[in-house]
């Protein structure tokens, strides 16, 4: 896997400058059945098309980000910060 | 010494004689040679023993492409000597041949073994009977392989370095279609980079009448500014990276367009002895005489199936080589200008002719050329020999599309170029060039210039005129009138004598008749027909049989030559060796601010994680003790250490860890163990409140970075107002402990020491030695101590006043192992080594940490309730062994003869007089006083379990 990513706060970047954090899972509001926990802690969609997904930025500000992301080519339609 | 009288274009300096040794024979060169060029100079043709037959070869392509020359330069085996430049003192032996090159035991395979090998034999003459493949296997593996690696080597001798190169065009291939694109673009203003795997750009040019030009043409090209990277390898297109070895650097080029000019190959023909030394492909020998003044032979026969090998004679003969004759496969259709510069020349041109044999023990000492029929079978009673010392050949060419097809394209049959040509290349790379069917100097150098203009222009530079410009030059490279179809006989043999091999791959060794049985067998599709018989897979990676072997498909199935298709493309597109993927040997080593200290102290410093830390200094027998009865210390600053801070910091942390956080005062510290939802241990630690918004976190040494990556994670979910500050690497940290720390303490700063002013799970700030310092009261080792958190460039003087002031109380600095004996006693855990990927703190001894009653929810708050609700399965117990036996870390627990447990932490304790452990057990051997057994290797031990500490259970001593 080899592509340019580009961080929110530092700019494009070589994609080993990050890790990859998985795609954006909404974690329970409230106390899931055990079904939904598992699927919760265990399931990902693994879409093949654009997902968003978190990144982190390990060489660089060391923060996380969100990325849309296609799978099957790895072009990065949007980056940004969570909540902005 | 043959070589010949100097001419125009050659690479060579007469005046600089250079000398190595092949085999530990001087050879005489001149600067310039190449380790190949300079070993034909003097009379040597065999340069090598082949894969399976052990049969002798010589030089073929003299261009870094066909396996024939590998040979062992200074103990590195695998090195192309027609490539390879000469090097005055260089050691240069051969490979796969013993007892030598000359005589080589191993040739009985050829002779009399070649029926036993057929493609497969392993699966075949060798199964049977089958208790004795152990044998075989150890046989072959003797015998496979070519080369011998250096049994040992010096640490970190061999150094590779990586680097990344970002530009705005790369262009691959340094003939006349590359240098163009490469001029071109650089002169539109674009960054470029050229790839050539020659020693000097120039390519096909170079071998001819062309070589002033090809370098007044590179002079250029570097004069525009454009990044040379010769002689250079490039192995693969990588998801938009292109891979290039080039001296000991692994070049990583990520461009914004690609323009390949890879060029093409000349290909090999068919007949029987094709392989022996003195058969030579028209390019190489063309090589030898013109860059190096090299004589190919004295005689020379060619043997060609277009135009291309008509030139070639005629440029031999130029260069002062006896062409004894032409056999060329069309009857008619041959290049007028040029058949008439043939016959003024008076060298025999034999129309419709193949040549069916090569002959000669060791080298050739003949051919036999026979004409052909309609169908391009040669006619039996046509033959004659005609002796010659040197059979140039010229099977056609392919366009060198391996690179292109890994970049995307595809590859399809061209029926008037004879060839299969890449379409539907990608955006973004350009063919030019050879590889595009561009093959004449004139048409291959427009190409790559209209290619480097393309790319140029795409990247929106130059103007309206470089892109009128560019039409013109598309407009030029129109189709060519239709070149006639060659015509290539398959694979010739002679109607008399013995029927000798004819070798499809040189590489591996599969000959045409091999292809032929395989398909016979039904592996007639390509691909099967490669993984079976190994054809294309040798270090040639198909450059010099990919052809030949479609041929004899296409003639065996009766399918057309553009039926039968490619096989995949596939990295790497050149030999590289194992190190420039490896990388450099590199491995970065985090040292603690007072490292010194520990080696001056006789520390035994080893691994641990990144770290070097001391695991004792000689005595951890004494350390431990020392710590139980004066003091000890240990550097820690090994620990993950945060600050969280903010209004909303007490609520985060509440979040994240199972207990309270919220709650605790200010100078105040609990521990606290982290998870994640599915309720597992990751990491724990101490919290220190510092103030009503700031927190102190150490974590464990090895989770540091996943802490914090964990804790910044959480923050930007849940956009608390919460600051995170990583301050691992500036601060350092030690453990003061024993029974005499107070006192040591005491003279260090003016602290109140005293138990009711500073008591157990205080945390402090105070001036230490003068060293500004956050003081931590906490047992992780059992006995009452702080740990000193202080500047890491004010540590060693910190270091140094401790075991200064320690000294009328005996301290002794503690390593590792003292620290685990030490908090084994207590049963502390050591995540990840009392914890795996499943534990959870409710089943690991700490059922206490867990607040479910807490208000708010937590991470794996939901799996600690359902593992609540079913009640733990297995449970961390500390167990005791009377006997002084220390069963191995990892050991089984076992009940009713199956494992149910195992054991994670074993010691002999020196204070105890006895073995400690933790193991996992089932959740009903929990409890005091059972009896378990461990099985380890072979013994069984009884053992029992304990649930409390073993040291200090009521913490009299940690809380005095």
């Amino acid at each position: 896997m080899s592509f340019l990513l580009t961080c929110p706060n530092c700019g494009e970047r070589e994609v080993t400058d990050f890790a990859y954090g998985g795609e954006v899972v909404v974690r329970p509001s409230a106390k899931p059945s055990e079904r939904e926990l598992n699927s919760y802690n265990y399931f990902r969609r693994n879409a093949a098309g654009v997902q968003r997904e978190w990144w982190y930025h390990r060489s660089g500000c060391r923060s996380w980000f969100l990325a849309d992301r296609d799978t099957t080519s790895n072009e990065v339609h949007w980056v940004g910060l969570p909540g902005r | 010494m043959s070589r010949l009288p100097p001419g125009r274009g050659e690479r060579i300096d007469r005046e600089r004689p250079v000398a190595f040794s092949f085999d530990g024979k001087r050879v005489a060169a001149f600067e310039g040679d190449t380790i190949g060029s300079a070993l034909h100079a003097s009379g040597r043709r065999v340069l090598s023993r082949s894969f399976k037959y052990h049969r002798p070869r010589g030089l073929l392509c003299c261009a870094g492409q066909c396996p024939n020359c590998l040979v062992e330069v200074d103990g590195w085996p695998g090195v192309r000597a027609c490539t390879e430049p000469v090097r005055e003192g260089m050691r240069v032996a051969h490979m796969n041949a013993s007892p030598s090159l000359r005589f080589d035991l191993m040739r009985g395979t050829d002779l009399f073994g070649s029926r036993l090998t057929p493609p497969g034999f392993y699966y075949k003459t060798l199964i049977r009977p089958r208790r004795l493949w152990p044998l075989y296997e150890k046989i072959l593996r003797h015998a496979a392989g070519l080369g011998r690696l250096p049994r040992r080597q010096a640490e970190r001798e061999w150094r590779t370095e990586y680097r990344r190169r970002h530009a705005d065009v790369l262009v691959l291939g340094g003939g006349v279609a590359g240098m163009a694109a490469a001029l071109r673009a650089a002169e539109l203003g674009a960054d470029v980079v050229l790839v050539d795997d020659g020693p000097e750009l120039g390519g096909d040019l170079l071998a001819g009448e062309g070589a002033e030009s090809a370098r007044e043409l590179a002079a250029r090209v570097r004069a525009a500014g454009v990044e040379v990277l010769a002689p250079a390898a490039a192995l693969g297109f990588f998801d938009g990276i292109v891979a290039v070895w080039c001296q000991s650097t692994l070049h990583q080029i990520r461009a914004g367009h690609h323009v390949a000019a890879t060029g093409s190959i000349e290909q090999p023909l068919m007949f029987e002895g094709n392989d022996l030394p003195g058969v030579m492909l028209c390019s190489g020998a063309q090589r030898l005489a013109s860059l190096y003044g090299v004589r190919p032979g004295k005689a020379a026969l060619v043997a060609t199936v277009a135009d291309r090998g008509l030139e070639a004679a005629l440029a031999l003969h130029e260069a002062g080589v006896e062409v004894v004759g032409i056999a060329d496969t069309r009857s008619s259709g041959a290049d007028e200008e040029l058949s008439a510069r043939i016959a003024q020349e008076r060298i025999p041109l034999l129309r419709g002719s193949a040549v069916v044999r090569a002959f000669g023990r060791r080298q050739v000492k003949g051919a036999v050329v026979a004409e052909l029929d309609e169908a391009g079978r040669p006619i039996a009673d046509s033959e004659r020999g005609i002796n010659c010392d040197l059979v140039a050949v010229s099977g056609g060419t392919v366009p060198a599309t391996s690179l292109l097809l890994q970049a995307g394209a595809k590859a399809r049959w061209n029926e008037a170029g004879g060839a299969y040509l890449p379409e539907g290349v990608p955006p973004g790379v350009h063919a030019a060039g050879a590889v595009a069917g561009h093959e004449s100097r004139d048409r291959a150098e427009i190409s790559g210039a209209a290619a480097g203009a393309e790319a140029a222009l795409e990247l929106e530079l130059g103007d309206e005129r470089d892109r009128a410009r560019l039409q013109l030059e598309r407009e030029s490279l129109s189709p060519e009138s239709e070149p006639a179809t060659q015509l290539v006989p398959a694979a010739a043999g002679s109607a008399n004598g013995r029927h000798e091999k004819c070798f499809a791959c040189l590489c591996e060794d599969v000959t045409t008749d091999d292809i032929s049985f395989s398909i016979d067998e039904g592996f007639d599709s390509l691909e099967l027909l490669k993984r079976y018989t190994t054809v294309t897979m040798g270090p040639c990676q198909g450059r010099m049989c990919q052809l030949p072997s479609i041929r004899q498909m296409a003639a065996d199935t009766g399918a057309a030559v553009g039926e039968v298709g490619l096989t995949t493309a596939r990295p790497p597109w050149s030999t590289v060796p194992m190190g420039a993927l490896a990388g450099r040997p590199f491995e970065p080593a985090k040292r603690s601010a007072v490292h010194g200290r520990h080696q001056e102290l006789g520390g035994n410093v080893l691994w641990a994680g990144d770290w070097r830390r001391p695991y004792d200094y000689g005595d951890p027998e004494g350390e431990t003790m020392a710590v139980h009865e004066g003091a000890g210390l240990i550097d820690v600053s090994t620990l993950g250490k945060l600050i969280v801070r903010g209004p909303q910091a007490g609520a985060f942390l509440n979040h994240l860890y199972p207990n309270r956080f919220d709650n605790l005062k200010p100078g105040r510290i609990r521990y606290g163990v982290l998870g994640d939802d599915a309720g597992r241990i990751t990491d724990d630690g101490t919290v220190c409140r510092l103030d009503e918004q700031s927190f102190y976190v150490t974590t464990t040494s090895s989770g540091a970075d996943a802490v914090e990556s964990w804790f910044a994670w959480w923050l930007a979910e849940w956009e608390m107002e919460t600051h995170l500050t990583d301050v691992s690497q500036g601060l350092a940290a030690f453990n003061l402990a024993g029974p005499r720390s107070r006192e040591i303490l005491s003279a260090l700063s003016d602290l109140d020491c005293s138990n009711d002013s500073f008591a157990y799970l205080d945390g402090k700030r105070a001036h230490v030695a003068g060293v500004p310092c956050l003081l931590l009261r906490i047992g992780f080792v059992g006995e009452l101590g702080y740990e000193l958190h202080c500047p890491g460039a004010l540590a060693e003087h910190l270091w140094d006043a401790i075991l200064d002031a320690g000294e009328a109380h005996a301290i002794r600095p503690f390593g590792l192992e003292p620290q685990r004996v030490l908090r084994l006693q207590k049963l502390h855990i050591l995540v990840g080594q009392d914890t795996d990927a499943e534990s959870n703190p409710l089943e690991a001894a700490m059922p206490w940490i867990v607040k479910f009653d807490k208000d708010e929810d937590f991470i794996g708050r939901w799996a600690l309730e359902s593992v609540n609700e079913r009640g733990p399965e297995n449970k961390l117990v500390g167990f005791t062994i009377s006997d002084g036996v220390v069963p191995t870390e990892g050991a089984a627990v076992v009940a009713d003869g199956k494992p149910v447990g195992r054991v994670t932490s074993s010691r002999f304790s020196p204070r105890l007089k006895r073995t400690i452990g933790m193991a996992w057990v089932p959740a009903g051997l929990a409890e005091d006083g059972a009896t378990i057994t461990l099985a380890d290797g072979g013994r069984r031990l009884g053992a029992e379990v304990q649930i409390a500490p073993f040291y200090d259970p009521d913490q009299e001593r940690l809380r005095g």
